[in-house]
C-alpha cells in the first residue's frame, strides 16, 4: 500500500518540477524565475525525501537539510544581488 | 498498529504530494508575479511539511528507527519560506518601480500605496544618525 503511495508521489513530484521549470524558461519577469528555481529547491528536498522513504535508508536527510540551507542561501544572495546591483539606493 | 501506521503514512504522503502539485500548478496558472508567489510559498512548503511527518512516522513505525532529521527539515523551512518569499517580493517591487517590468497585473491591481506620506520602507533610503544608517559614514 505505501509503495502505490510513493509511486503516486513521486509522480506528482515529478510532475510538479515540469511546471516549475516551465515557469522558469517562460519568465516574463526575473521575480517569476527566483520564485520557480526556489520552488524547484523545495521539490528536490520532496524527492529526496521520497527517496529516502522508498529506499529504507536515513542517511539521505543530511542532503535534504544540506540542499534546504544551500536553496535558501542562494534564493537570498540573488536578491540581494538584484537589489544592489540594479539599483542605486 | 502496523496497519495503523500504513494507513497514517499513506494518508500524509497523498496530501503531501497533492499540495506539492497543487503550489506548483499554481505558480502556472496564476496571472501576475505577486499572485504567483502565493502557491509555492504557502502549499509547496504545506506539502513538504506533511510529506516530512509521513517520512517521521514511517521510520519509527515500520523500521523502528527514531529519526529528528526531519522534524529539523520542517521547522528550517518553515521558517525561511516567508523570508525568501519576502525578499522576491522586494525584487518584484524595486523591478517595477525602475520600469524594468511592463506585464500587466493580475485580478488584484498594483500594489497600493500605504498609507500616509512616504512610499514602501523598502524604497525609502536610510536616514542618516539612525542606528541601521549605512549613510553615516
Amino acid at each position: 500500500m505505501i509503495a502505490i503511495a510513493l509511486g503516486i508521489a513521486f509522480g506528482c513530484v515529478a510532475l510538479a518540477l515540469l511546471f516549475n521549470g516551465w515557469r522558469l524558461l517562460k519568465g516574463p519577469a526575473l521575480g517569476d524565475r527566483i520564485v520557480a528555481l526556489d520552488t524547484m529547491v523545495i521539490n528536490a528536498i520532496a524527492l529526496i525525501v521520497l527517496v529516502g522513504m522508498s529506499g529504507g535508508s536515513d542517511t539521505y536527510f543530511e542532503a535534504a537539510l544540506l540542499l534546504a540551507m544551500v536553496g535558501f542561501v542562494s534564493t537570498i544572495a540573488y536578491c540581494k544581488f538584484i537589489l544592489r546591483g540594479d539599483i542605486v539606493e | 498498529m502496523s496497519t495503523l501506521v500504513d494507513i497514517i503514512v499513506v494518508a500524509l504522503v497523498l496530501l503531501g504530494a497533492t499540495f506539492v502539485l497543487i503550489g506548483s500548478w499554481g505558480l502556472v496558472r496564476l496571472p501576475s508575479t505577486m499572485e504567483r508567489l502565493h502557491g509555492p510559498t504557502k502549499a509547496t512548503t504545506l506539502g513538504l511539511g506533511s510529506l516530512l511527518l509521513a517520512s517521521v512516522v514511517y521510520f519509527q513505525g515500520r523500521l523502528g528507527i527514531w529519526t529528528a532529521h526531519e522534524l529539523l527539515i520542517a521547522l528550517f523551512l518553515f521558517i525561511t519560506a516567508p523570508i525568501s518569499a519576502n525578499m522576491i517580493a522586494k525584487v518584484h517591487l524595486h523591478r517595477r518601480r525602475i520600469g524594468a517590468i511592463e506585464e500587466p497585473d493580475g485580478i488584484a491591481g498594483p500594489p497600493p500605496r500605504p498609507a500616509g506620506e512616504g512610499d514602501w520602507a523598502t524604497f525609502e533610503a536610510p536616514e542618516k544618525d539612525t542606528q541601521a544608517s549605512t549613510a553615516n559614514s
